[in-house]
C-alpha cells in the first residue's frame, strides 16, 4: 500500500484519535478511493469485483444453508430435500448457492483468460498472479467438497473418483486417502469432514483474497495496452470511476445469475444427484461439474493412472509458471500479432477439452483429448517461450492517455490524477 | 516522533555483535530452541492427523461376514458389503472357468493365473472387491469382451477372474481375505482357521 499519496485527512477529533492508533480508514481510502486506476480499463477489469461479490454471496448462502443441513450419511440427502421443500425460501438459498458456484467459476475463468490475454501475469505482477492461482486451487477444492454434501449419486461417486485420484500419489497416496475417508471407503465419516472443510476453505480464500488485493495495490493494475501508468493523466481515481463501473458490471452479472436461479436452476447440475447415494451402483455416465470438465478430459486422455493424475494436476500448476515461460517484453496481446492467434487457439482448445470431458471415454474422443492435452501443455512450454523470442510486436502507444485520445492530442484538465501517483511501482522489476 | 520500527532498529543496533564463546552459546540456544519447537509442533500435529484415521467403531464394523452360497445361481454375481467396501461373489460357469484358465499370462496387464484368483478346489467361486482399481467406480457385470466386467467410468475391462484386461485400471480387482467354512459357505474377513483380519 506504499507508493501513492494517502490523501485521507481525518477531520473530527475521534477520527484523528482512531487514525493515529490504527490507520484503517486511511488504508481503505488509499485502496478504494484515491487509488489510481488506468483510464483505459475495459469491462474485463470488472470481474475482480464480481468475484469478491460472488465469494461474499457463497459465504452468506452457505452459512444459511448450514443452519438446516445435516452432514451425516443417512440424513444429508433428506436434509437437502427438506431445505428445498420445507424451509422458507430454502429453494432460493440452495439454488443461489449451487448456481452461485457455477457463476463464481464463470467469473474466474473470464478473469484468468483476461490475465493471459493482457499479459497481466508478467513482471511486476508475478506474486499477485500466483496468489490468484492459489485462490483458483482453493475454489476447486471448495466446490468439489460442496458437491459431495447433498449425498446423491453424483456426490458419492464424484467423491469416490477424486479420492481415488489422490491415492495414485506415490508413497503417501494411500495414507492420504484413508485420512480423507476415515474408513475403508467413502462414507459417513468422509461426509462429516468434507462438510467441516467445505465450511473452512471459503474463509481461507477470503484471506488469500486480502493478500491478492494487497499485492494489486502495491504493483498497480495492468491495462489493455500493458504499458504502465507514466503520468497522472493516464489514471483516474478508483472512486467514483472504478467503483461505479464495478457496481454496474456486478448488477449486470447478477441479472445473468438470476436467470439461472429462476429459469434454469437445475440445468448446470446432474439429474443423477437427485438419487440418494448408493455404494453398490455407479451411474452409467459419471461426469464432474462443467467447470472441471477440461481437467477431467486431460485425466482420461492418458491410459495410465499415475500419468493421468500427474497431467491433470500439472495442467493447473503450470499456470503458476506462466510469468517465466513467457519471454516477450510486451505484455498485451493487442500488440502481439502472432501470440494473439495462439492465445485464441488456446481458448478454443480449453473449450474443446471441456466438451470432450463430458463425452464417453472411447474411440475418437480419446484421441481428440490426447491432441488437445498436447496442445494445452505445448502452449505453455513451447509457444509461450518461443513466440516471445521470434515475434515482432506492433508499435506500442506512447502512453495510456495516447491510446485513448490518439497520438499527440492533449486532454482538457479535469479527471486526471495527481502526477506521480502509483506510477513508480508498476515499472519495477 | 519515532515509529515503533525505528525503535526496533535502534535496539538491534545497540546490541554489539557477539563473538567468541558467547557466540557459540547463543548458537546452541538457537538450535536447541529450534529443535524443541520442531519436536513440539510434530507432537502437537500428531493427534490432529491421527484423529482422521478410521476410528475404532469403523474398524470394529469389520467383523467377519458369513455368506451363504447356495442361493447364487450358476453365472450369477451377488454383491455384499464388508467394512463398507463392496464385494462381488460370482458363481462362474464352467465355460468361464475354462476360458479364464486358458489365458496366456503374457496377455495380461497384471499377470496372475486363474488358480491364484480362487481358493483351491472352489474354482467356480470368484470373490473380489467390487471397485474398479482405476478410480473406484463399480464395474458392470457380464459385460466387456471377456465375460467379466466393464467399468462405466473410464472404460477399464476385467475378465471373469477379475483380472484387468484393458486400462486405465492398473491392477486386477483385489481379493478380500476370505475362507470356505463349508462347501456352501464363506467367511469374508477371515483368512483361515478363525483368524480375523483387522
Ligand atoms: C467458495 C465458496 C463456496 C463454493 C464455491 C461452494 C460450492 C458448493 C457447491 C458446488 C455445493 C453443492 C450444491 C448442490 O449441488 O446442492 C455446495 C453445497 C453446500 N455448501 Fe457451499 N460453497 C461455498 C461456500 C460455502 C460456505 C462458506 C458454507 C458455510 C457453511 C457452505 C455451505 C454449504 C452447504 C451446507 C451445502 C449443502 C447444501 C446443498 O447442497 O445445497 N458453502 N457448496
Ligand atoms: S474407475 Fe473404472 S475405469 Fe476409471
Amino acid at each position: 500500500m506504499s507508493g501513492h499519496a494517502n490523501t485521507y485527512v481525518p477531520k473530527s477529533r475521534l477520527a484523528k484519535w482512531f487514525e493515529s492508533r490504527l490507520p484503517l480508514v486511511g488504508l481503505m481510502h488509499s485502496s478504494f478511493v484515491s487509488f489510481p486506476v488506468p483510464r483505459n480499463l475495459n469491462y474485463f477489469w470488472t470481474f475482480g469485483a464480481i468475484l469478491i461479490m460472488m465469494l461474499g454471496l457463497q459465504i452468506v448462502t452457505g452459512v444459511w444453508l448450514a443452519m438446516h443441513y445435516d452432514p451425516s450419511a443417512d440424513k444429508a440427502f433428506n436434509s437437502v430435500e427438506h431445505i428445498m421443500r420445507d424451509v422458507n425460501y430454502g429453494w432460493l438459498l440452495r439454488y443461489a448457492h449451487a448456481n452461485g458456484a457455477s457463476m463464481f467459476f464463470v467469473a474466474v475463468y473470464i478473469h484468468i483468460f483476461r490475465n493471459l490475454y493482457y499479459g497481466s501475469y508478467k513482471a511486476p505482477r508475478e506474486v499477485l498472479y500466483i496468489l490468484g492461482v492459489i485462490i483458483y486451487l482453493l475454489m476447486m477444492a471448495t466446490a468439489f467438497l460442496g458437491y459431495t454434501l447433498p449425498w446423491g449419486q453424483m456426490s458419492y461417486w464424484g467423491a469416490t473418483v477424486i479420492t481415488n485420484i489422490l491415492a495414485a500419489i506415490p508413497v503417501v497416496g494411500d495414507t492420504i486417502q484413508s485420512l480423507l475417508w476415515g474408513g475403508y471407503s467413502v462414507g459417513s465419516p468422509t461426509l462429516n469432514r468434507f462438510f467441516s472443510l467445505h465450511y473452512l476453505l471459503p474463509f481461507m480464500i477470503a484471506g488469500v483474497v486480502v493478500l491478492h488485493v494487497w499485492a494489486l495495490h502495491v504493483v498497480g493494475q495492468n491495462n489493455p495496452t500493458g504499458i504502465p501508468i507514466k503520468s497522472g493523466k493516464d489514471a483516474v481515481a478508483f472512486t467514483p470511476y472504478a467503483t461505479v463501473k464495478d457496481v454496474f458490471a456486478a448488477v449486470v452479472f447478477m441479472l445473468f445469475f438470476a436467470y439461472w436461479i429462476f429459469y434454469q436452476p437445475g440445468y448446470l447440475g446432474h439429474a443423477d444427484n437427485y438419487i440418494p447415494a448408493n455404494p453398490a451402483v455407479t451411474p452409467a455416465h459419471i461426469v464432474p461439474e462443467w467447470y472441471f470438465l477440461p481437467f477431467y478430459a486431460i485425466l482420461r486422455a492418458v491410459p495410465d493412472k499415475l500419468g493421468g493424475v500427474i497431467l491433470m494436476f500439472g495442467a493447473v500448476l503450470i499456470l503458476a509458471f506462466a510469468p517465466w515461460l513467457d519471454t516477450s517484453r510486451v505484455r498485451s496481446s493487442n500488440y502481439r500479432p502472432i501470440y494473439r492467434q495462439f492465445f485464441w487457439l488456446f481458448v478454443i482448445v480449453c473449450v474443446v477439452l471441456g466438451w470432450l470431458g463430458a463425452k464417453p471415454p472411447e474411440g475418437g474422443y480419446v484421441i481428440a483429448s490426447q491432441i488437445c492435452t498436447f496442445y494445452y501443455f505445448a502452449h505453455f512450454l513451447i509457444v509461450m517461450p518461443l513466440v516471445g523470442l521470434f515475434e515482432t510486436p506492433t508499435a506500442l502507444p506512447g502512453s495510456i492517455l495516447e491510446s485513448v485520445t490518439g497520438p499527440g492530442k492533449q486532454i482538457e484538465s479535469g479527471s486526471g490524477m495527481p502526477v506521480g501517483a502509483a506510477a513508480a511501482p508498476s515499472s519495477k522489476g | 516522533m519515532p515509529g515503533a520500527s525505528d525503535l526496533a532498529n535502534n535496539v538491534a543496533d545497540s546490541v554489539p555483535a557477539q563473538t567468541g564463546p558467547e557466540g557459540t552459546k547463543r548458537d546452541f540456544l538457537f538450535i536447541a530452541t529450534g529443535a524443541a519447537l520442531a519436536v513440539g509442533t510434530a507432537a502437537l500435529a500428531w493427534p490432529f492427523v491421527a484423529s482422521m484415521a478410521p476410528d475404532a467403531e469403523t474398524v470394529a464394523a469389520g467383523a467377519p461376514l458369513e455368506v451363504d452360497l447356495t442361493p447364487i445361481q450358476e453365472g450369477q454375481i451377488i454383491t455384499v458389503f464388508w467394512r463398507g467396501k463392496l464385494i462381488f461373489v460370482r458363481n462362474r460357469t464352467d465355460k468361464e472357468v475354462k476360458d479364464s484358465e486358458a489365458v496366456q499370462l503374457s496377455d495380461l496387464i497384471d499377470p496372475a493365473p486363474d488358480s491364484a484368483r480362487v481358493k483351491e478346489g472352489h474354482a467356480k467361486w470368484l470373490v473380489v472387491y467390487g471397485n474398479c482399481t482405476h478410480l473406484g467406480c463399480v464395474p458392470i457385470g457380464h459385460s466387456g469382451q471377456y465375460d467379466g466386467w466393464s467399468c462405466p467410468c473410464h472404460g477399464s475391462v476385467f475378465d471373469s477372474a477379475g483380472r484387468v484386461r484393458r486400462g486405465p485400471a492398473p491392477t486386477n480387482l483385489p481379493i478380500p481375505p476370505y475362507a470356505f467354512t463349508s462347501d456352501t459357505k464363506i467367511r469374508i474377513g477371515d483368512e483361515g482357521a478363525g483368524k480375523a483380519v483387522a
